[in-house]
Parts: structure tokens; C-alpha cells; sequence
């Protein structure tokens, strides 16, 4: 595609200039979150001889392979105590050969203790590695349950429990589970490697017991050391809990990238893939393109060409719902197809990506859903065509569409949009944020005016006279709310999205993404009754 | 008449010769010992016979064997090279005897020469100046005091039988005089076996000079001038070079009159070489020159001859062993521009010139053209081992003027890639660029006062070097990281930048130089890399990796060198500066069983039969311990680690329970 972007023109370099913050601001919160609990802890961690956990999973990678780390804003103003990371650290990464996922306790944050986001980002890991059938690597550092939030970590479905669940059923899925034991495995936290298909455990260090010693002491009165009581010795030569002996972090890391090589995996592709072509305009240039103001439209073939295999892409009813692009394209080498908003939904829109859907899915073709959307059109005109039904086909082909689905939020996600686009909860396989982008229900601008109706409408009903400068503070109000809980990091940290991402790498972090899904075979979709 | 050639050598002289022989129409024959089945001598001749084991006094020394191969390939002529037989007048008697033509002097000539003293009491005689000394046959010490007293403090006690220094003595007064001959003695006695010493003037500043001289069966004898060999280390000849600088007309004359009626006096047949002493000590103008000692056969150094004089000397060794007149007189013989040779050894200078073994990884020397030239010794592939001289190859340039020709040989030197050995390259190329050496003549004694600077060398530009290595190492990982063997042919997964979101990758490369582990901390940004070590930092932009050519910009400087690769062992070369660096492996974890629990605990229920240790005994890792008999069968304890025997209660006859503690080992 030919591009039309002037990258010398004021609005280019201003757009540049503003993103450019937003990412610097990304990496400097990021660098700070890195960094893990308290220098104390962090200190006490690394005098017992212990690797930090960033450390441990880099030495776990393959040299100089990517790592993709999911939400790393997890827990982020999400407690009174600060929880970096949410304490654990997931993602995918190269391990002799194989994607894994990744799932490291940070035991400088709170002991590594479970916070309900703790639970929350592990569960999704696992779903990630559920999903794209990848082996999971846990990391194990973690003093259990964060005991004063047991509520909110304990007895539900989607608690501590259900993450023992998930590894006996990847397991029986032939999925690998193996664990290190690097520090304390205790109570619940026993059952991580217990659970495993194999388990290391290091020497003075890692302990595996359901009740440690002061709980041992308080039942019984017997008194024993955690070495005696859980230490790698007894469980390597005595109990059989753990299957190999590593003399340190180093060790054990290196006995992880052993027994993934020995799985005898071979990847298998069903997609025919090309040799990969970069996009002919610079990546830097996606800084530019998209203007500050989420409502002010620009054209997303602008993004698509700058991520796609030599910026080349064949749209589908080009002329048809234009307010929706969807193509065919190539993505590092592998098809893809694109469905990318480019304004409000129309019903002509949300039948075309519907079809573009099917099409895709009839073909065993991943999707990428790139998500700037406002909603779909309202008024009389429009709910008389049905335009509720049509939304319904756009949504119920996303929800079913078994293909793997990639979204990236590059703007606005509001309303029914979302849905129709492949929000969170239509289980894209993996979903990032741009550092600009907003969701909520509405916009901030709109959700303040319906609620000021509404309260208006109300108040004159009433008989009352609702006066302008109260209307005024009560709808900036609004506005500040939802521009705070729609800001990628709220989000981000309540682990709506998977990530935020440099859009500079959409392209890597999609492809990335694309090879790891193709771990598991692309199924095959049904789909269930279309309104017509 | 000679139609077929038997080269009783290997390496860059046998090569040499065959070149030769091949351009004359002859039939090459090489031999070849268990070492050498592949070697470059071999692959050249266009015949080859085993002779033996590596080791030369199992092959190329062995003479029957030598001679039973040129009988059985009809050789009718063989050449002997230089080291091995090429001085053995035995061996040239035992050619003669067969009927084979042996290439060099007559035997006798061969031995006149051999001993020391011999050879200066015939040169004494025939008027060649010798360095003043007692050679007579008396060498008791009441003689060799008086002698003393003739010639003059300082003085120099040398074994006859000599050689590398060893036996040799400078003495600076009478006083002195006994210890030193006892020392020497000593010495001399359990060097060689032979604990005869003579003694000669000590010269001070001096310089080697030696002049080529061949003569004919018809008794004529010309020289083809001198040759300057100052630049030497322990005896050794590291630097050649024809003419000798700054050489006075009167005293070339004077030199090559003087080898002349060396070579006459001793009824010589052949090349030759009459190896001077010029004593400088009075500048180079009328110095009093001294003989040294004749070689008997082809100098390594004759290339230079050769290339000022424009003659083929092996072409003339053969002619003139098949009875045929020199093929030129003096009057034809003239210098030509100036010629310099260097010897490339695989040879450590920083450890005192540790001879080094090891195949080459890669071996390129210089383009040749008519102004350089190149004898190998071996080619890329091949090995430099512990049986025979490690010299890689020499390398020969010959210009208008020494200044120029020094000048080609830096740069000539600059385009060696030797990869696999370590080798002199550095020193060699840190001599051809040494002020003094450019400036003028040298004398003996330059390499030892300029060691230091000299062979320190190698390791101004090591840092850079390192970095260039580990960008290679980058670049290269980067361009094979997509693993071919997966179905998922390009996976992005397999990309080796340390990719990560919102944050600049880091990893840490380990590295081991010669000496050193290396950790290099390595940091990717989006268009530059930062290598991390020692003191310093290297941002590295712009690497390029071309077949064996790697170029980066190193902080701001665009830095190039060839480069090889060996699996984990990457190789950099740069102006003579070559640099090996090993990729470490993935840490290596101590054995498990050396960290094994020291607790030794019964493995069933059973019964103590018999105890070999007590408490406090000290106890290696395998040492038994103690037996149990259970479920019939006698099992023996043993220590898993070295260490002393603690908590040790079980006695003869006593049940222990399974997993019971029955003592540890501390």
C-alpha cells in the first residue's frame, strides 16, 4: 500500500511526540516494577546464593531468544501493599527449542506470597499454555496463600485450587508440567510440584512440605528443621516428592532445559508459511500515525501496512461496510487475517466481518483483531434495520470462530465494540494494549452526558432543578473516572489485557504470538445460529 | 643423468625442492612418516613412500629406510633437504655407496665441518680469520688458562660439541676463569655427553653475516653475496635479509674472498654457506669479521639469495650433482634490489616462545606475486605437531630498496590469517615496523633488548578484538537462528536479540581467551549493541559478516578483521594481531556425588557383620565402611565423599532398622 502519511508534517511529529512519552513513560514504570520488592528483600534473596527471578528466566531461555512477559502491570495500585509484577512473573519463551510458558514467583515480592491478582496471572497462564498447548515451567519461590486476602485467593473456582486443577488436566493432555523448587513450596504450594509431571528441587534452598515447621511444632510438638522436614535431600533420596537434585539455581535451571529436551516434541504447522518480509515503511513511523485524541479518525491501513509481510495486504469487500477493513495478509511469513476498525460499526460492517469470520475459519487462517473502536451506530434509523442482529452476527462469529485470535487495542475499545472486535472475553489467545489506547462500557465524554441525562431527566421528574455548574462538576466528575479506569494501566493491572506493548512492536509481538499458537492444532469452528 | 628425484625431507623445504625438480622435468619422490600421510609434501610429489613412525628418528632419520625408498622408486638422486640428513656425512657415504647421488658436499666436506674446533683450526689454516680462541685439542684448564691470557678478557667458554647456548660461558676476568670452566663442564658434559670446552674472544656488538658460495665438481667457486641474519633469538634466525644493510663495498669483498677460500680449502661441492661474526663495535667500516661455522647444505634462508640474485639454487644443486658446470660465473652474478625473509612459527613469544600445537583452523597466507613469496609448510587443515620444527611457513619479499621491501612486508604480514596455533605473526610484524630495524642494520643482540615492546605487541588492540569477536558471534547466531529442522521454518521464537517488551534485552556472552574466563555483558537496543567487560564498554553498530571478513563500528571506529570459526572457538585477525577466543559452554555442575549426603544410612533392615572405620578416622569417597547382611546378602557401606568418620555407634552383631543413621561422613 502506498502510504499517505507526510512524517515530516507537524501533526506526524506532535502524534510521534506524544506517543513517544506514553512508551517512554511504559518503560520507566515497567524498569521500576522490574526492579521487585524491597531492596531489603531483594538483598536477603540474593545473599542466600539465590538467583533474582528475571535472572532465573533468562538463564532458563534459550541465549538471546525473546521472552514475551504477560502483564507486567498486574497488581498495580491494586492493594495497599505494593505488588510488583503481582509477585509472579509469566510468559513465553524459547526453551531448548520448545515455546513454554514461564511461571516464576518473585519471593522478594511479599514472600511470594498469593495475592488474588497472584492467583489471577497464574490461572492465565496457564490458559495461555492450556490454549496454544504449551509446557509449563514453574519457578516455585512462594510462601502460599497471602493468608489476610485467603477469601479471595482460596475457596473459589478460579482461586489457588483451580491452578493444581489445570496441571493435572494439561498433564493428562500431554501437556508437560514441570516444576523447580527454588525456595519455599509450602501448604497449597506443595501440590505445584507435587502435581508435575517432574520436579527439581535445589539443595539448601528449595523445601516442599504441607505444613512447615512452626505448623508442625503447634500440631504435634515435634521440632524439625525445614531441610529435615522438606529439604532437597529428603526429597530426592527419600520421599521421591522431587526427581532431580540440583546443587544450586544454575543447576536446576540447566536440568529444566534438559527435561524439556528430552519431551521428543516436534512443532507440526498446518499453515503454509512463507519466507518473511518486513514491512516496507519504518515501524517507527506507527508513532505518528495515530493521533492523540482517541474520537479523531485516521486510517488504520496506515497500522496494517507498517506490521504486515512487505506492507502488502488484499482487503475483502473493500467497497462494503468500509467503516471495517478486513484482509488477507501475511504476517512474518505466516497468513493472517486482518479485521481492523476504521470507524463505527455499521450493520454492512458487522456483516462483512462476520463473513471475513467464516472465511477465515473455513480456512484454518489466525485472526488480528485491531481494535479502535467507539461502538456500534445508534439511532431510529439504524435499530429499525436491525443493526442489534447484525452486531449479534459479528459477535456470536468471534465468539465461535476456533481459529487463534490476536487482539491489539491500538485506540478506543468501548461498548458492544469490544465485543465485536474480540475483547478479553472472547478468549483471544493473546491481547495487548497500546500505550494510548482506552477501554470502557463508553467513552468518558458520552458516559458523562448519559449519566447527566439520566440524572437530569430524574431530577426534573422530581420536580427539582438540577443547577448547571453542579451538572458541570458532576459530569468532569464522570469524565475523570472513566479516563482513569479506562487507562491501559488500570487495565493492564487488573489483568484485562495480557500486556501493553511499544506499537513499534505489534509486529514482533503478534508473530511471536502467531508461533506459539501454532502449537496446537488450529481446530475446527462451528458456529451457532446467525440471526438473520 | 637424473630423471627421477627422491626429497629425503617434508614440510616447506621439501616442497620447495619438488617445485623445483618438477620445472626441470623430474620425477618427484617424497617420504612420508605416520604423521605426515596428508601432508603437503606428500600431496605435492608425484610419488610417496612411507618410511616410518612420526617420530624423525623412526622415519626421516632413519637413512636405510631413505635409501631403500629411492632404490625402490629408481630414484637415482636424492635431496636431502637441510636439518635431518642433510649434514650427515655418514648417510652422504652410505648414498655414494648405493650409487645414489646424494645433493650436497662430499662427505668429507661434511665432516671438516661438523666439529666446532675442527672446522676453525682448518679455516685458521687456509688464512680465514677466526675468532680468536684456543681450538686445539688440548683443553685441560692449565691450556685453556693460558690461552686466556693470550686472547683477552672478556672471553667466551663454549663446549665443543655446542650448540643452543648450553655449555657457554662469559667470562670478564681471570679471576673468574675457573669457576666458569667447571660450570661449563658440567654443563657441557650432561648436555652432550662430551665436556671438551674451547674458549674465544668475547665480541661485543656484532653482527651475523653470512655469504653463499657453491662450487662445482670442475673445482670453480662462487658466492652469490651475503646474507644479514642479525635478528635472531637464542641462536635462533628469526629475520633474514640480502643484501646485509648498509654494507661497505671493501668489506662484502673482503667477506665473500674470505668464504671463498673457505669452500676451496675444504674441496667443497655444492651450495654452502660460511656463516660470519662482524664485530661492530668500531662501527660497520673495516670491522674485523670472524668465521663462524660452514653449513654444508641449502639454507632455509637461501630464498633471499635467490631473489636478489635471480638464481634457482636447488635448480643449481642438482645440475651440479650430475656433474654439470655452475651454471654461471661470478662476473654474471650481481644483486638485484633487496630481499627479506621472515619464519611464521607456530610458537608462543609470551612464553618463551613455547613451540604450540594444533591443526589450522585456517591458514591464508599473503597473495603471492613476483615480490612476495610464500613456502608452507602446511596447508589450512593441516596440523602443526609436536614431531618435527613447528615452522608454519616463510614469507620473502623482494623490492627496488629495503625500504620498500620492509614496507610489503608489513603489509604482507597484515594479510596472514592463521587460525587454530599461536604463532610469532605479531612479533614478526612488530619487527618489520620497528623504527631501529627500518632505520638501519641491527645487531645480534636486537631481539633480546627489544623483547619486551616486541612481543607485547599482540594485545594493544585485544579489547577490540574481543568486541569484534562477540559481534561476529552475535551476527553470526542471529543470521543461522532459524531452526531449519522445525516445521515452523521462521519462527520469530528463534531470533537471538534478547527481545523484550518495554525493555532493552541484556545476556551475559561467556567467553575464555588464553588466560581468562571473560563475562561479557551484552545489551541490545534497537540499533546498536553494548558489550560490557573489563573496564570497559564497546557499542558496537553496523556489523557485517562476510565470508571471512568481519567489519563493525566500535565506538565510532569501523574496525575490520578476518575471522574463522571452529565450532566454539572463534579466531580474529587484524595487522598481524591474532586473537582466539572460546565460547564457554554452559557451566559445568559439580558431580552429584560429590555432594552427596554424608549420612550413611542402613537401606534395610538387617544385621552388622563386621565394621572397618571408627569415629575420628579420616575416609576417602568409595572406603568401606561398614556390612550389613540382610535378606541374605552381605551389603558393604560405603563412603560417598572424603571425610571424617562422626557418630559411628553401630557394633558387630547389632540390628539396625531401614534408613536408621549408622554414622556420617564429614
Amino acid at each position: 500500500m502506498e502510504t499517505t502519511i507526510d512524517v515530516k508534517s507537524d501533526e506526524f511529529l506532535a502524534n510521534a511526540e506524544y506517543m513517544r512519552d506514553l512508551v517512554e513513560n511504559l518503560r520507566v514504570k515497567q524498569a521500576q516494577i522490574a526492579e521487585g520488592g524491597s531492596l531489603r528483600a531483594v538483598k536477603k534473596h540474593v545473599s542466600r546464593g539465590k538467583l533474582l527471578p528475571r535472572e532465573r528466566i533468562r538463564q532458563l531461555l534459550d541465549p538471546g531468544t525473546p521472552f514475551i512477559e504477560f502483564s507486567a502491570l498486574a497488581g498495580d495500585g491494586l492493594y495497599e501493599d505494593n505488588v510488583p509484577a503481582g509477585g509472579i512473573i509469566t510468559g513465553i519463551g524459547s526453551i531448548s527449542g520448545r515455546e513454554c510458558v514461564v511461571i516464576c514467583n518473585d519471593a522478594t515480592v511479599k514472600g511470594g506470597t498469593f495475592y488474588p491478582i497472584t492467583v489471577k496471572k497464574q490461572l492465565r497462564a496457564q490458559e495461555i499454555a492450556l490454549e496454544n498447548r504449551l509446557p509449563c515451567i514453574y519457578l516455585v519461590d512462594s510462601g502460599g496463600a497471602h493468608l489476610p486476602s485467603q477469601a479471595d485467593v482460596f475457596p473459589d473456582k478460579h482461586h489457588f485450587g483451580r491452578s493444581f486443577y489445570n496441571q493435572a488436566n494439561m498433564s493428562s493432555e500431554g501437556i508437560p508440567q514441570i516444576a523447580l523448587v527454588m525456595g519455599s513450596c509450602t501448604a497449597g504450594g506443595a501440590y505445584v510440584p507435587a502435581m508435575c509431571d517432574e520436579s527439581i528441587i535445589v539443595k539448601n534452598q528449595g523445601t516442599i512440605f504441607l505444613g512447615g515447621p512452626p505448623l508442625v511444632k503447634a500440631a504435634t510438638g515435634e521440632e524439625v528443621s525445614a531441610e529435615e522436614l522438606g529439604g532437597a535431600d529428603v526429597h530426592t533420596r527419600m520421599s521421591g516428592v522431587a526427581d532431580h537434585l540440583a546443587m544450586n539455581d544454575e543447576h536446576a535451571l540447566s536440568i529444566a532445559r534438559t527435561i524439556v529436551s528430552h519431551t521428543a516434541y516436534s512443532k507440526k504447522v498446518s499453515l503454509p508459511i512463507r519466507e518473511p518480509v518486513p514491512p516496507p515503511y519504518d515501524p517507527e513511523e506507527l508513532l505518528g500515525i495515530v493521533p492523540q485524541d482517541t474520537r479523531k479518525p485516521y486510517d488504520v491501513r496506515e497500522v496494517i501496512t507498517r506490521i504486515v509481510d512487505g506492507g502488502e495486504f488484499d482487503e475483502f469487500k473493500k467497497f462494503y461496510g468500509e467503516s471495517l477493513v478486513t484482509a488477507f495478509a501475511h504476517l512474518h511469513g505466516y497468513p493472517v487475517g486482518i479485521v481492523a476498525n476504521n470507524g463505527t460499526l455499521f450493520s454492512e460492517s458487522a456483516l462483512k466481518g462476520a463473513h471475513f469470520i467464516e472465511l477465515c475459519c473455513q480456512r484454518g487462517i489466525p485472526l488480528i483483531f485491531l481494535q479502535n473502536i467507539t461502538g456500534f451506530m445508534v439511532g431510529k434509523k439504524y435499530e429499525q434495520a436491525g443493526i442489534a442482529k447484525d452486531g449479534a452476527k459479528l459477535v456470536a462469529a468471534v465468539a465461535c470462530a476456533k481459529v487463534p485470535k490476536f487482539t491489539v487495542i491500538i485506540g478506543g475499545s468501548f461498548g458492544a465494540g469490544n465485543y465485536g472486535m474480540c475483547g478479553r472475553a472472547y478468549s483471544p489467545r493473546l491481547l495487548f494494549m497500546w500505550p494510548n489506547a482506552r477501554i470502557s462500557v463508553m467513552g468518558g465524554e458520552q458516559a458523562a452526558h448519559v449519566l447527566a441525562t439520566v440524572r437530569r431527566d430524574s431530577a426534573e421528574a422530581e420536580g427539582a432543578n438540577w443547577p448547571e455548574d453542579e451538572q458541570t462538576q458532576f459530569m468532569n466528575e464522570i469524565r475523570t473516572q472513566y479516563e482513569h479506569e479506562g487507562h491501559p494501566y488500570y487495565a493492564s493491572a487488573r489483568l484485562w489485557d495480557d500486556g501493553i506493548i511499544d506499537p513499534r512492536d505489534t509486529r514482533r509481538v503478534l508473530a511471536l504470538g502467531i508461533s506459539a499458537s501454532l502449537n496446537a492444532p488450529i481446530q475446527e469452528t462451528s458456529f451457532g445460529v446467525f440471526r438473520m | 643423468m637424473i630423471d627421477t628425484l627422491l626429497i629425503a625431507n617434508r614440510g616447506e623445504i621439501a616442497c620447495r625442492v619438488i617445485e623445483t625438480a618438477q620445472r626441470m622435468g623430474l620425477r618427484t619422490v617424497a617420504v612420508y612418516s605416520e604423521a605426515d600421510r596428508d601432508a603437503i609434501h606428500v600431496r605435492q610429489a608425484d610419488e610417496a613412500i612411507f618410511i616410518g613412525e612420526a617420530p624423525a628418528r623412526e622415519s626421516y632419520l632413519r637413512a636405510d629406510r631413505v635409501i631403500a625408498a629411492a632404490k625402490s622408486c629408481g630414484a637415482q638422486a636424492i635431496h636431502p633437504g637441510y636439518g635431518f640428513l642433510s649434514e650427515n656425512a655418514d648417510f652422504a657415504e652410505a648414498c655414494e655407496n648405493e650409487n645414489l647421488i646424494f645433493i650436497g658436499p662430499p662427505a668429507e666436506a661434511i665432516r671438516a665441518m661438523g666439529l666446532k674446533a675442527e672446522a676453525k683450526r682448518r679455516m685458521e689454516a687456509a688464512g680465514i680469520p677466526v675468532i680468536p680462541g684456543e681450538h686445539s685439542e688440548a683443553d685441560d684448564d692449565i691450556s685453556l688458562s693460558k690461552a686466556a691470557e693470550r686472547i683477552g678478557y672478556p672471553l667466551l667458554v663454549k663446549a665443543i660439541a655446542g650448540g643452543g647456548g648450553k655449555g657457554m660461558r662469559r667470562v670478564d676476568s681471570q679471576e673468574d676463569l675457573a669457576a666458569a670452566l667447571q660450570a661449563a663442564r658440567h654443563e657441557a658434559e650432561s648436555s652432550f655427553g662430551d665436556n671438551r670446552l674451547l674458549i674465544e674472544k668475547w665480541l661485543g656488538r656484532s653482527r651475523h653475516i653470512e655469504v653463499q658460495v657453491f662450487a662445482d665438481s670442475q673445482g670453480d667457486v662462487v658466492h652469490l653475496f651475503e646474507r644479514d641474519c642479525s635478528v635472531q633469538r637464542r641462536h635462533q634466525k628469526v629475520v633474514e635479509e640480502a643484501p646485509a644493510p648498509n654494507m661497505p663495498e671493501s668489506l662484502r669483498q673482503a667477506m665473500c674472498e674470505a668464504a671463498i677460500s673457505a669452500t676451496r680449502a675444504i674441496n667443497y661441492r655444492g651450495a654452502g654457506t660460511i656463516e660470519f661474526l662482524v664485530d661492530i663495535s668500531q662501527g660497520i667500516d673495516n670491522a674485523p669479521f670472524y668465521f663462524m661455522e660452514m653449513n654444508t647444505r641449502l639454507q632455509v634462508e637461501h630464498r633471499v639469495t635467490e631473489a636478489i640474485t635471480g638464481v634457482d639454487l636447488v635448480e643449481w644443486q642438482i645440475r651440479v650433482a650430475a656433474g654439470e658446470p655452475l651454471p654461471l660465473k661470478q662476473e654474471d652474478l650481481s644483486i638485484q634490489g633487496h630481499s627479506v625473509e621472515v619464519r611464521v612459527y607456530a610458537e608462543d613469544p609470551a612464553r618463551r616462545y613455547l613451540p604450540q600445537t594444533g591443526t589450522l583452523v585456517r591458514h591464508r597466507p599473503p597473495a603471492t606475486n613476483e615480490n612476495i613469496k610464500v613456502d608452507n609448510s602446511v596447508d589450512e587443515g593441516d596440523s602443526v605437531t609436536i614431531h618435527y620444527d613447528p615452522m608454519i611457513s616463510k614469507l620473502i619479499t623482494h623490492h627496488k630498496t629495503r625500504e620498500d621491501t620492509l614496507r610489503h612486508l608489513g603489509s604482507a604480514l597484515e594479510q596472514y590469517q592463521i587460525a587454530g596455533v599461536t604463532t610469532n605473526l605479531s612479533l614478526l610484524h612488530s619487527i618489520a615496523r620497528h623504527p631501529s630495524f627500518l632505520a638501519s642494520s641491527v645487531d645480534t643482540s636486537f631481539l633480546t633488548e627489544h623483547e619486551a615492546t616486541l612481543v607485547s605487541g599482540e594485545s594493544r588492540f585485544e579489547e577490540e578484538l574481543i568486541a569484534l569477536a562477540c559481534s561476529t558471534f552475535l551476527e553470526q547466531r542471529k543470521a543461522a537462528s532459524y531452526p531449519l529442522e522445525s516445521a515452523d521454518k521462521f519462527s520469530p521464537w528463534a531470533k537471538t536479540d534478547c527481545f523484550r517488551l518495554n525493555d532493552d534485552g541484556f545476556e551475559v556472552l561467556h567467553l575464555k581467551n588464553k588466560k581468562d574466563d571473560i563475562d561479557i555483558r551484552t545489551h541490545f537496543t534497537k540499533d546498536a549493541i553494548t558489550l560490557a567487560f573489563g573496564d570497559g564498554a564497546f557499542v558496537v553498530r553496523d556489523i557485517d559478516v562476510r565470508d571471512n571478513k568481519v567489519s563493525a563500528t566500535i565506538n565510532g571506529v569501523q574496525i575490520e578483521a578476518f575471522y574463522a570459526r571452529q565450532e566454539d572457538r572463534f579466531f580474529l585477525m587484524r595487522n598481524a594481531s591474532h586473537l582466539t577466543l572460546n565460547i564457554r559452554k554452559e557451566k559445568a555442575f559439580t558431580d552429584i556425588e560429590s555432594s552427596a549426603e554424608g549420612k550413611i544410612r542402613a537401606p534395610m533392615p538387617g544385621k552388622v557383620t563386621s565394621v572397618s572405620v571408627q569415629n575420628d578416622q579420616k575416609v576417602k569417597r568409595g572406603q568401606a565402611l561398614l556390612t550389613l547382611e540382610a535378606m541374605k546378602m552381605e551389603h558393604t557401606l560405603k563412603a560417598p565423599l572424603d571425610g571424617t568418620v562422626t557418630h559411628f555407634k553401630a557394633e558387630i552383631g547389632q540390628q539396625v532398622e531401614e534408613n536408621e543413621v549408622l554414622l556420617i561422613v564429614e
